[in-house]
């Protein structure tokens, strides 16, 4: 059966969901090989193996964390030159993007981001993007090369399938243009102990609505009782109200929960594009022409600093 | 000695339009108004302000595209660009983000450059991707998605705030660098900003000005092949409720009904 080489997104070994679902749509293709770089590469194994990793190519040097993309783009140019994969398959982030697009150009092969679905096909792969904002659903191949296919978060379920997970040391040459940008300074993100955006199955979201960033502990209060991972709009952002990496939309983060609840938000284009794909979707706005309601499955045109407490509190009462 | 600085812009259709495919499944550039896509305000806006900084420096913005993209360049010359490249061929219709990539460094070898600044994405086909494949191309340091940047001394430095942790990058020059929506709000054209780039040189270069064969584009040339677009089905319209006191309570009901309580 043809490999499936998988970009394996992990920190310090812990492997993030993403990576996970991958394994499961890289199933439908052929066999995953994981290739997992840097610090606690090797301690991934375990998980990969166990989500259907038929092997584990890892490597560690202090190049994947002092400069920036291009040393992983080598190691994952060798990585292909020692399996030949039928495709490869990295996660939608920013770097994970960059990534496979010089892969691509370097194997001289065609490059598909943001794939939302993936299926075999008789010529290789299918992928299944949504575009515009969300507003159309397109099927595109990689018709030249070993197609080199970027997924987004949450778009498989992870499905467990137990395999050996062989762990091999992959052989890895630096190019000379490896240590071309360095990185000076590293501050990580503080952890809010709250799900991660992209991956939480209930996104609870304020815009302008919320008015001053005081107001969002009424928002975090509503997503702590879900379980949820808080939103903003660009304007709650831009106000200093809430962090740039909490934001939802073209620019911001891209999510597709299985519940998306905007308070306040107006439901601009694009925002929109960041929030479309979710299943159900949740408004409560004061102003009942609001765009956003044209998405919604359920629509509460209120005040948000009455109806959300109010939802907390009955959520609250009825967990008991 | 000057600092030459080329900017990457692109002509897009307006996101606030219907925007939709053609029938070969590109997209349709008729029936929507096009403009300088939103984000690569950012870019120029940077560049600008680098320029400004430097002692002796040059901006010129560069966009492959439609006779029409000249609009997008205009757009860049009244903020404050000195010149402008037009890269425009009927060859080039259809050409996806390897191919993009293949323009885009050509023109900017032939134009010279010390540094390329693009934007963090284009707002139709948002891959991401083309300022790493320039950088690849080129061979030159990639430092992308910078939310703050400045050039001194022949090195670039910036800092990229990633969902794990914000970085700060350095590189010399010769370099490449994209910049995202938080660098810095984009100066508006002014009265005279547009009136000066009225006077201002855009030269026009088609495939063969840059040793570019028409297969190694376009829609022949493609890596990669639209084979179905449809429009996402409308959603069935909603229930929505009016607070009246009990606003809170009617969407816990419905929570709880679709078992999200
Ligand atoms: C290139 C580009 C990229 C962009 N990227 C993004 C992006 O990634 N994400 C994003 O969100 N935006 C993005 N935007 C901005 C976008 O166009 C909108 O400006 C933004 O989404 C508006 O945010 P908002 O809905 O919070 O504010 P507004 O549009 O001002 O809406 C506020 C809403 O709150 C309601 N409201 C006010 N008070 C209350 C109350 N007490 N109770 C209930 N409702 C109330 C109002 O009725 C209104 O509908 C981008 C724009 C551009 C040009
Ligand atoms: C909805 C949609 C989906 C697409 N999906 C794919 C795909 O999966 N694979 C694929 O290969 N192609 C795809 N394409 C085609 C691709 O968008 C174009 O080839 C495009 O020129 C490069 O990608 P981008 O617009 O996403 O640019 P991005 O990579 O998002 O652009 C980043 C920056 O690069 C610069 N730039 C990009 N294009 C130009 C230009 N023409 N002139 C000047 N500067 C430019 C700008 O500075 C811009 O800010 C898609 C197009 C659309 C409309």
């Amino acid at each position: 059966m043809a490999e499936v080489l998988v970009y394996v997104d992990h920190v310090d070994g812990a492997v993030r969901k993403p990576t996970l679902e991958l394994l499961t749509l890289a199933r439908r293709l052929g066999e995953p090989v994981a290739v997992a770089l840097g610090n606690g590469a090797a301690d991934t194994a375990a998980t990969l193996a166990e989500h259907g990793a038929v092997k584990v190519l890892t490597h560690d040097a202090s190049e994947y964390a002092d400069y920036l993309v291009v040393p992983k783009v080598d190691a994952l140019q060798a990585a292909h030159e020692a399996v030949s994969p039928a495709a490869v398959l990295v996660p939608s982030s920013a770097e994970g993007k960059e990534i496979a697009a010089r892969l691509a150009l370097r194997i001289g092969a065609g490059v598909i981001t943001d794939a939302v679905d993936l299926e075999a096909g008789d010529e290789g792969p299918v992928a299944t993007q949504s575009v515009f904002a969300a507003s159309f659903t397109t099927k595109s191949r990689v018709i030249k090369g070993t197609p080199v296919i970027t997924v987004k978060p949450n778009s498989a379920a992870v499905e467990a399938a137990p395999a050996a997970g062989a762990v091999e040391a992959l052989d890895v040459t630096f190019s000379d243009k490896a240590t071309g940008t360095k990185v000076t300074g590293r501050t990580p993100r503080e952890s809010t102990g709250r799900p991660e955006l992209t991956e939480a199955a209930i996104v609870v979201s304020g815009g302008r609505g919320v008015n001053g960033s005081e107001n969002f502990a009424i928002i975090e209060a509503l997503a702590d009782q879900l379980g949820a991972a808080v939103g903003a709009s660009r304007a709650a952002v831009d106000a200093g109200w809430y962090p740039h990496t909490n934001q939802v939309g073209q620019t911001g983060k891209s999510v597709s929960p299985q519940l998306y609840i905007a308070n306040g938000i107006s439901g601009a284009i694009q925002h929109r594009a960041g929030m479309q794909t979710s299943k159900t979707i949740v408004a409560v706005n004061k102003d009942a022409e609001a765009p956003i309601f044209e998405l919604v499955d359920y629509g509460v045109v209120g005040d948000l600093f009455d109806v959300v407490p109010q939802l907390t509190d009955e959520i609250k009462t009825r967990k008991g | 000695m000057s600092l030459r600085i080329v900017v990457t812009v692109k002509y897009v259709p307006d996101a606030t339009g219907d925007r939709h495919f053609a029938d070969d499944l590109t997209v349709d550039r008729d029936d929507v108004d096009g403009l300088l896509s939103e984000l690569d305000e950012y870019a120029v806006e940077q560049a600008l302000q680098i320029a400004e900084d430097a002692d002796d420096a040059e901006v010129t913005v560069l966009t492959v595209g439609p006779e029409d993209a000249k609009d997008a360049l205009r757009k860049a010359l009244s903020m404050g660009a000195d010149k402008a490249i037009h890269v425009e061929d009927d060859d080039l219709h259809g050409t996806d983000a390897i191919g993009t990539s293949l323009v885009l460094a050509k023109a900017i070898e032939k134009a010279g450059f010390d540094l390329v600044i693009s934007g963090m994405a284009s707002t139709d086909g948002t891959m991401g991707v083309v300022p790493a494949l320039v950088a690849e191309r080129l061979g030159v340091p990639q430092v992308t998605l910078l939310s703050e940047v400045s050039v001194e001394d022949g090195t670039v430095k910036g800092r990229r705030d990633g969902d794990a942790a914000s970085e700060q990058l350095e590189a010399q020059l010769p370099a490449l660098v994209s910049v995202t929506d938080q660098s810095g709000e984009a100066r508006y054209p002014s009265f005279k900003g547009i009136m000066a780039a009225k006077k201002k040189p855009v030269e026009s270069w088609d495939l063969s000005d840059l040793d570019i064969e028409a297969e190694e584009v376009g829609l022949e040339g493609a890596f990669t092949k639209v084979e179905t677009a449809d429009a996402r089905p409308a959603r069935t319209a909603g229930t929505i409720v009016k607070d009246e006191g009990e606003g809170g309570k009617q969407l816990a009901e419905f929570l709880a009904g679709q078992k999200f309580i």
